[in-house]
């Protein structure tokens, strides 16, 4: 950079060289991990459906996966939506029951799971 | 028994066919009986860059359907006489190309020359697997830019497992990073992915750095490979590249900011 560039009024923009790299270090962290091993997630999927399917009846359509994956942490979201309870009052909703199970330190929507039951 | 190699990058645009024109010609020009094929069924463009274009009578599509002998469609090059040509046809599509023909033509060459120069199609479709399936060792070309980096640790996957070697269990392909487009400036300023960066992540041994260079458009404007402009930053990256690859220990070299004089520092000039 050259003293003129004062007079020129140019502002330095942050280097984002940086950022590049990070972002590419944790995309392909994911991407080398999906090379070796076949897609977990629909069977991961599949599996849970049974489990829970064991104690509660639940409709497998009403499944919900979501993966946040992170540098440091990746965050798996399973929501299963449960039945109404035997009795249904008269005018009430389905109560839709979330159940989530996250790696991480359990969360807020684990404690939705708790109002179905 | 030639050794392939293949030049590849997953990603379109980085340097594939400028890089397999240099490295063959350099190659060549070390004595080495080379030649370069051209695998971009239907977007030929080694024939320009090698500057043969108007020598083309028949290409590999031709050979593999019987319709033409090998020596028929090779194309001699007339400034380095230990270098053929193998164009791409510019008609057929894709499917022209099989694994049982490419295998013909490839034992075939392996009895006349020392080095078979895959120039890879960008994508990891039929033309780009079957450039790297004969492979031996593999020029990976990735340009310091995210989108090129991933696109080089696909193909790099891609070698791993779908190459013969890696189907018949052999010793893996020989990888080779060939960085290109390099703006030692850029980079200084934090605007450019650092080469060390890019060696980290990919993690494969640095054959070359190529910076970026007005000679490589002229030189693609003449259809002469860069390698022979002896003069430019590039042509001489790639010289240096060749002869590593040779086995030669060359220091890099075009990989850190040109130091500039104090009056081009004063009046902020472009460095020349």
């Amino acid at each position: 950079m050259s003293w003129l560039d004062v007079f020129r009024g140019k502002s330095k923009p942050p280097p984002s060289a940086g950022a590049a790299k990070e972002r590419l270090q944790i995309v392909l962290a994911h991407e080398r991990i999906s090379r070796t091993g076949d897609d977990f997630l629909p069977r991961l999927q599949k599996e849970l459906i049974q489990v829970v399917a064991r104690y509660v009846a639940i409709d497998p359509k009403a499944v919900n996966i979501s993966l946040d994956r992170g540098g440091d942490m990746s965050t798996l979201a399973i929501e299963v939506e449960l039945p109404a309870p035997e009795k249904p009052k008269p005018g009430a909703d389905a109560p839709a029951g979330k159940a989530a199970a996250p790696e991480a330190p359990a969360g807020s929507k684990a404690e939705a799971g708790q109002k179905a039951s | 028994m030639a050794q392939v190699i293949v030049v590849t990058s997953g990603k379109g645009g980085v340097g594939k066919t400028t890089s397999s024109a240099a490295f063959a010609t350099g190659l060549a020009q070390s004595g080495k009986k080379t030649v370069v094929i051209d695998f971009d069924v239907g977007l030929r463009n080694l024939d320009l860059i090698m500057g043969v274009e108007r020598r083309v009578v028949f290409d590999i599509v031709n050979v593999i359907s019987g319709e033409a002998r090998l020596n028929q469609a090779l194309i001699r090059d007339k400034r380095v006489d230990t270098l053929s040509i193998l164009p791409a046809s510019q008609t057929r599509d894709k499917d022209a190309l099989t694994k049982e023909g490419v295998a013909q033509i490839i034992d075939e060459l392996s009895q006349d020359f020392d080095y078979i120069v895959c120039d890879s199609p960008a994508g990891i479709e039929k033309g780009a697997l079957l450039a790297l399936y004969f492979a031996d060792q593999a020029i990976i070309v990735t340009n310091p830019e995210v989108s090129s980096v991933r696109d080089s640790d696909r193909i790099l996957g891609v070698l791993q497992s779908k190459s013969r070697r890696a189907e018949e269990k052999k010793e893996p392909v020989k990888e080779h990073l060939l960085v290109t487009r390099y703006a030692p400036e850029r980079v200084e300023r934090g605007e450019m992915l650092k080469l060390e960066d890019v060696r980290e992540i990919l993690a494969i041994p640095l054959l070359g750095v190529i910076p970026e260079s007005e000679s490589v458009l002229k030189a693609s404007n003449t259809g002469s490979p860069v390698i022979l402009d002896d003069v430019s930053n590039a042509g001489q990256a790639y010289k240096d590249a060749v002869a590593r690859f040779l086995g030669e220990d060359r220091p890099h070299r075009f990989i850190d900011p040109e130091k500039r004089g104090f009056l081009s520092r004063l009046f902020g000039g472009r460095a020349a």
